[in-house]
């Protein structure tokens, strides 16, 4: 064997794989060719990342898709997902709560006033109950006749016939995560299985909403579990796809675990791009501490055309104005109200 | 007066809290300050309510104007 039959394959080529393959042609990446992504050296990175904006800006352009997003229901989850606070299961001090109308109501205006598009509703459950189901409905109605917001949901595991009432409602994108690659998440989760998320997945996207569906990196996973997850989201096709980082919380799990470095994030990014080149690509919980001010433009001129403003579910994030001020600065448009990327 | 760290509910008079305050910036507290209580915390995009059952409702905006 020659060393230039080789050469397609090696690290040092994976690049200029992924411009010909993904840049040019539009196909994503394969999980063995995410993986030589993830195993690039910090020498590379700066490349990798100018592809990977490459890739967004010919598949998927300029725009940002701004979004915001409330916990309805807080706390005493039921499940055991080892990096969340508001299980029932830990020692976290996250307490019980559910948020009623007006708040919600108020929680769409404020997304709205930074100019985002879109207001997801969100509730620590395994699946939804009949009170949570008609909270919903109440709270979307009271939501479309005040704002002027698309309005998603992210409620756990469906059945069809919640599918068919989320439709009903006139929620157009329900979020359901992997959370982690097939082989990591019984590490992960134990109370239900990676098996089930894909099903609900399938499911939402059978019925005409958009599905989003990401999850988190920094879990401890290999970064051969890293590239399955990317693959794995890749052939689901969603709609769009949250990227988070751990951010230990205490009293869970995962809690004592390190922040994920930031050159491992940023690689990350741009990897789960050239895996999803015309897929949204959302900043979602943990990039303040895993990338700071910096990371954050980078990961945005690295392949991120997504991003969550305002606080988390019971995290706080950045004042929007500095999000708004930097992707002004990077002169990338916020995503209008019901365009499409 | 304060008493008890927001974030993890220990003494203030005890051990060092500036990694606490830290995670402050960037997580409301989850403990009443007064009586170590754990807090019912309500997080919406632009602000954070934290009540106690026996000291009330503490409400912040986290967006500058």
């Amino acid at each position: 064997m020659t060393l230039s039959a080789e050469a397609p394959s090696t690290k040092a080529a994976i690049l200029d794989v992924a411009r010909e393959q993904v840049l040019e042609r539009g196909e994503r990446l394969t999980e063995e060719q995410v993986l030589q992504v993830l195993q690039t050296s910090d020498d590379q990175l700066e490349a990798l990342l100018a592809l990977a904006h490459e890739v967004r800006m010919k598949w998927c352009g300029p725009e940002v898709e701004v979004e915001g997003i409330v916990s309805l229901k807080t706390g005493g989850c039921p499940e055991d997902c080892h990096f969340c606070s508001q299980s029932g299961q830990f020692t976290s001090p996250v307490r019980s709560v559910w948020l009623n109308i007006p708040e919600l109501v108020k929680a769409a205006e404020q997304t709205r006033a930074t100019g985002a598009s879109e207001f997801c509703i969100v509730a620590a459950v395994r699946g939804p109950d009949q009170r949570l189901m008609d909270q919903m409905r109440e709270g979307v109605k009271a939501i479309h006749e005040a704002v002027d917001i698309q309005v998603a949901a992210s409620l756990g595991m469906l059945s069809q016939e919640q599918v068919d009432d989320l439709v009903d409602m006139g929620v157009h994108r329900y979020n359901h995560n992997l959370e982690a690659a097939r082989s990591y998440f019984p590490q992960v989760v134990t109370t239900h299985s990676w098996e089930e998320r894909w099903d609900t997945c399938l499911m939402v996207k059978e019925s005409g909403m958009e599905l989003c569906c990401g999850g988190l990196v920094g879990m401890g996973e290999t970064v051969e579990q890293r590239a399955e997850l990317a693959a794995q989201l890749g052939s689901l096709e969603p709609h769009e796809v949250p990227l988070n980082f751990l951010n230990p919380r205490p009293g869970t799990p995962f809690g004592d675990l390190p922040l994920m470095d930031s050159k491992d994030a940023l690689r990350t990014i741009a990897a789960f791009r050239l895996a999803l080149p015309r897929t949204i690509l959302r900043y979602a919980g943990g990039r303040e501490l895993t990338l700071g001010d910096l990371g954050t433009r980078e990961g945005l001129l690295g392949g991120i055309n997504a991003v969550i403003v305002g606080n988390y579910l019971t995290t706080l994030g950045r004042d929007p104005k500095e999000d708004l001020a930097l992707l002004d600065d990077l002169q990338m448009p916020i995503k209008a109200l019901n365009a499409t990327l | 007066m304060d008493s008890f760290c927001g974030h993890c509910g220990n003494p203030l008079a005890e051990g060092d809290h500036a990694v606490c305050q830290q995670h402050l910036t960037l997580e409301p507290p989850r403990y009443c300050r007064e009586c170590r209580r754990r807090l019912v915390v309500q997080v919406i995009p632009g602000e954070w309510t934290a009540r106690c059952v026996e000291h009330g409702e503490t409400r912040a905006s986290t967006w500058t104007s």
